[in-house]
């Protein structure tokens, strides 16, 4: 049901293999959260790079309407290490996730949806439900990676906050766009 | 003492290697993990594949649990690490936004890095997309984020708000964990005639 487009060259004789057992995988993510905190004394996150490379594309375009604009200021403020620090982490990020999926023979140029939509309506929610997610991520200061599981593995009060709100909108829009997915 | 970032002072070309080091151990988990398919990570909403909730949850215990027992060993400063101020209103209207976000779009911000990754086009729509939203928010809505910064009431965790130490709460949620994880194998019997063909 999925377009499958087999564009990519995979390894040889490579079958796609089973995802790894969420709790054993789920312990390593904690792990690399807590090299994170022992080594950086912060956790992890992607929200942060996207707004850099807002910032800088707002730069190109004007640079007296960036620094002007508080948001994007915050980036663009010069050497900012934090920055540069989140744009390599989700650099790092790509790398690290085009190897696992390589070595395991799942990357394919295809389109994940459910079973009822085109692949020209699922690119369309995927960039809509991007926008929306990326304007909720500002306004809570962080997303799944910053807020949930960086705050909630620190106990921050807001980020639990956040990480039920989350839960609790995403469950209410399954039920009623549960067409886009079943 | 660690942090390292507290006692050592590394230069840039050193603090942006080991971002990328961080960051490719984050990507190759979240990989492994199943998070770069949307229908993996949506699955969670439907209950027929619990797997969003087990790997987050196993990972914030996890967490918890090494910086409670490195700081109790003192060998980790827990007021050196980061924490980021708290603003109810920034955390209930912005997750419940994302919320909605994250089910229309399949993916959440790292996760679509992680679908690139592996050629699915819906994380690039979804990528593109988002570097839309957080533009716009700067252009338009920097109001909103004014007042939501305004409106933090500063860095506030569980153990300072109650009077409760860390470590009762590594307890507690680990007992969580082990419930929820009962359930959720009842759960995911329950629904797994949900789950969509193909």
């Amino acid at each position: 049901m999925n377009a499958t487009i087999p564009a990519t060259p995979r390894p040889p004789g490579a079958r796609e293999q089973p995802y790894w057992n969420p709790y054993a995988v789920g312990a390593l993510l904690g792990l690399v959260l807590l090299a994170s905190y022992l080594v950086a004394g912060r956790g992890l996150g992607a929200t942060g790079a996207f707004s850099s490379i807002a910032a800088w594309i707002a730069n190109a375009i004007s640079p007296g309407h960036a620094l002007a604009n508080p948001v994007h200021a915050r980036y663009l403020a010069s050497g900012s290490p934090l920055t540069a620090w989140l744009v390599f982490l989700l650099i790092g990020a790509f790398a690290g996730a085009a190897l696992s999926g390589w070595l395991a023979g799942r990357t394919r140029f295809m389109i994940e949806k459910g079973p009822r939509l085109s692949g020209a309506q699922r690119l369309a929610t995927a960039a809509g439900g991007g926008m929306v997610a990326g304007i909720g991520a500002k306004i809570a200061m962080g997303c799944t990676s910053g807020q949930a599981l960086t705050g909630g593995s620190i106990l921050n009060v807001g980020s639990l906050v956040f990480m039920g709100s989350v839960f609790a909108a995403a469950y209410a829009a399954a039920w009623i766009l549960r067409k886009e997915w079943l | 003492m660690l942090p390292l970032s507290s006692t050592l002072e590394l230069s840039q070309a050193a603090n942006l290697g080991l971002a990328v080091l961080l960051g490719f151990g984050f990507g190759f988990v979240l990989e492994r993990a199943g998070f770069g398919s949307a229908r993996k990570l949506t699955a969670v909403f439907y209950f027929y594949d619990m797997a969003v909730v087990k790997v987050m949850f196993t990972a914030i215990v996890t967490t918890m649990a090494g910086l409670f027992a490195l700081s109790t060993a003192g060998v980790l400063d827990l007021a050196e690490l980061y924490v980021e101020p708290t603003s109810y209103a920034g955390a209930i209207v912005g997750g419940l936004v994302f919320g909605v976000g994250f089910l229309v779009g399949g993916y959440c911000p790292g996760t679509s890095v992680a679908a690139c990754a592996t050629g699915r086009l819906d994380g690039f729509a979804f990528l593109a997309g988002m570097l839309g939203g957080v533009y716009l928010f700067a252009e338009l809505l920097s109001g909103v984020d004014a007042w939501v910064r305004e409106s933090a009431v500063g860095e506030l965790t569980l153990p300072t708000l109650t009077g409760l130490s860390m470590g009762w709460y590594v307890l507690l949620f680990i007992g969580i964990l082990v419930v929820a994880g009962l359930a959720m194998r009842a759960a995911e019997k329950r629904f797994a005639g949900l789950r969509p063909p193909g």
